[in-house]
């Protein structure tokens, strides 16, 4: 009895909005299925954990290499009391910020360059096919004799990698442009200038906005190459620093942070995104 | 005073250039539209509608012979001219309104009186309650107003209309024909307006010209009158004279897959 109730009301819930009973049934239906995918999701991830701890618990997998998620959560703790991991954290969020923006600013303005002059990017394409195609973490060793170890090195080596990012995504996205859109508006009389600003960059908001989004990412990698390198503070110098002294649990503890920062980092960008497409809804 | 003809074209030829080899596209074109005329152009697709109003518009320099606009070359992009391309290319980013500030914004002209002249041409063509939508969101009738008022927004002399209507549904149609020529008639606008569809041509024009398979020349020049005067073109599809014009034209465009008779 009870039970048959509690399903008319979850019923009613999924349902809520429906302008009639069969839109209600619709309704529920789509967020039924949202809702399966995420109960799903969460499963698996607790399973995940329960698995790895039991499993540590009764050394069917060795916590002394793997960790274990009770341990790294007292890691946690022990680090926050003391500060620590929000130094560490906040040292490599602060220089990937740091080279995602100037990478952004820097390689979009040099995409416009490349777009004002047919005859310079034209010039340059084959270099920059060739950097793109480069391992830029290859570089790191040089940058360090370059610029000294410090965090000069690590943030010029996630800099290359997302200013050459930048400029091919962003330059292919100005290419793509229709141009009978830029037809119509020097119908009006626009010159370049008023091309550039009403046609193609408004026009290439949702490309700039996908390289954003590979930009954060490849900014993080080149940081926390960078910080396996050469530095004495953040995220990837903790995990180099607990597997050379041993120290798993530390190691593994970055490693989750490292992840959740990754993903905050890049819904904060997934934002942004929805922030400027308001007009594809 | 001199008759000065507001658009005229002495001897034009254009020739496409590419690496494959050139197109001749217009060959030996001379023409002059009075102020205030509406002329239709009909022709073959290819024949080089669409290139003769890039011509006009100054976009598209001829290879040789020259283009006058109330009897002077057009001075870089001639603020006298609206150019509705054959598509409407609304830009999905702006709004309405937004894209029908287009040109005023462009030509720096977005001012309080101008604003005024907007809503007004918005309530007109009765898309005042759509004006905060999306181009997305609208229909392919809707966006062809959309795309005219923007071009009427600079309140250009003379407007090239390139198939405006081409893509819209035959009812659709039959009503913008009547709305656009009715209100560019009234504004006295000289209109230049490529069609494919001849009935579209003789109900709307008072002059019709026919061009040649390519490379196009002028073939034939129609001036259509009706004993009762100008119409509306939902009128002179019912007057006498219209299957008469109709039926000239046909001949003279010689086809056998273009333009149904319809009217
Ligand atoms: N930019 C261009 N480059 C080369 N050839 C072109 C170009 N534009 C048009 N043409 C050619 O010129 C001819 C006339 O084109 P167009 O004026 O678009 O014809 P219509 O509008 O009558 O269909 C066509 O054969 C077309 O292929
Ligand atoms: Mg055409």
């Amino acid at each position: 009895m009870w039970k048959e109730h509690l399903v008319a009301k979850l019923k009613q819930h999924l349902g809520k909005g429906g302008v009639t009973p069969e839109h209600a049934h619709y309704l529920a239906q789509i967020r039924l299925g949202k809702l399966a995918v995420w109960a799903t999701q969460l499963t698996l991830l607790i399973a995940l954990i329960l698995f790895w701890e039991v499993g540590a618990n009764m050394r069917l997998i060795d916590p002394f290499i793997t960790s274990q998620p009770s341990s790294i959560y007292h890691t946690f703790l022990r680090m926050a009391k003391d500060s620590s991991i929000f130094l560490h954290t906040g040292i490599t969020v602060l220089e990937t910020t740091l080279s995602f923006i100037i990478g952004t600013i820097a390689g979009s303005l040099i995409a416009v360059f490349l777009w004002w002059s047919d005859f310079f990017s034209r010039v340059l394409d084959p270099y920059i096919v060739i950097l793109n195609s480069t391992p830029k973490i290859a570089l790191g060793p040089l940058f360090i004799v370059f610029l000294g170890d410090g965090m000069k090195s690590i943030i010029t080596m996630a800099l290359t990698i997302s200013i050459i990012v930048t400029i091919v995504m962003v330059y292919t996205g100005f290419r793509e442009v229709d141009p009978n859109k830029i037809k119509l508006i020097r119908t009006f009389g626009a010159n370049k200038l008023q091309i550039l600003q009403k046609v193609v960059l408004p026009a290439s908001v949702p490309t700039m906005m996908a390289a954003l989004k590979v930009n954060v990412g490849m900014s993080f990698v080149g940081v926390i190459v960078g910080e396996f390198l050469v530095a004495r503070a953040g995220l990837g110098y903790l995990i180099v620093y607990g597997q050379q002294v041993f120290q798993l649990h530390l190691a593994m503890t970055s490693v989750v942070v490292l992840i959740i920062t990754a993903a905050v980092l890049y819904q904060l960008v997934a934002c942004l995104e929805n922030r400027f497409l308001r007009w594809k809804e | 005073m001199a008759f000065i003809p507001k658009v005229q074209i002495e001897k034009v030829n254009i020739k496409y250039q590419t690496l494959d080899g050139e197109t001749n596209a217009l060959e030996d074109i001379s023409l002059s539209i009075r102020e205030g005329e509406f002329v239709s152009i009909v022709g073959p697709s290819g024949c080089g509608k669409s290139t003769l109003l890039s011509l006009i518009s100054g976009l598209l320099k001829p290879t040789s012979g020259q283009v006058l606009i109330d009897g002077k070359p057009p001075q870089g992009s001639s603020q006298k001219l609206g150019y509705m391309l054959q598509q409407d290319y609304l830009f999905e980013w702006r709004t309405v309104y937004k894209n029908i500030m287009l040109g005023l914004e462009i030509q720096g002209k977005n001012k309080h009186s101008v604003k005024n002249k907007v809503h007004n041409l918005l309530k007109q063509y009765g898309l005042w309650s759509f004006r905060h939508y999306y181009p997305h969101q609208l229909s392919g009738g809707m966006r062809q107003r959309v795309a005219l008022i923007r071009t009427l927004a600079v309140d250009p002399e003379i407007l090239l209309l390139d198939e405006p209507f081409a893509a819209l549904d035959y009812q659709t149609r039959l009503t913008l024909e009547d709305e656009v020529a009715t209100i560019l008639k009234r504004a006295n606008k000289t209109v230049i307006l490529v069609t494919h569809d001849i009935s579209e041509a003789v109900a709307m024009s008072d002059r019709v010209i026919v061009i040649s398979k390519r490379p196009g020349r002028v073939k034939a020049d129609f001036k259509i009158e009706y004993a009762a005067g100008r119409l509306a073109p939902f009128e002179t599809r019912k007057a006498p004279e219209f299957r008469n014009y109709f039926n000239c034209i046909w001949k003279e465009l010689d086809i056998h897959v273009e333009g149904t008779p319809s009217g």
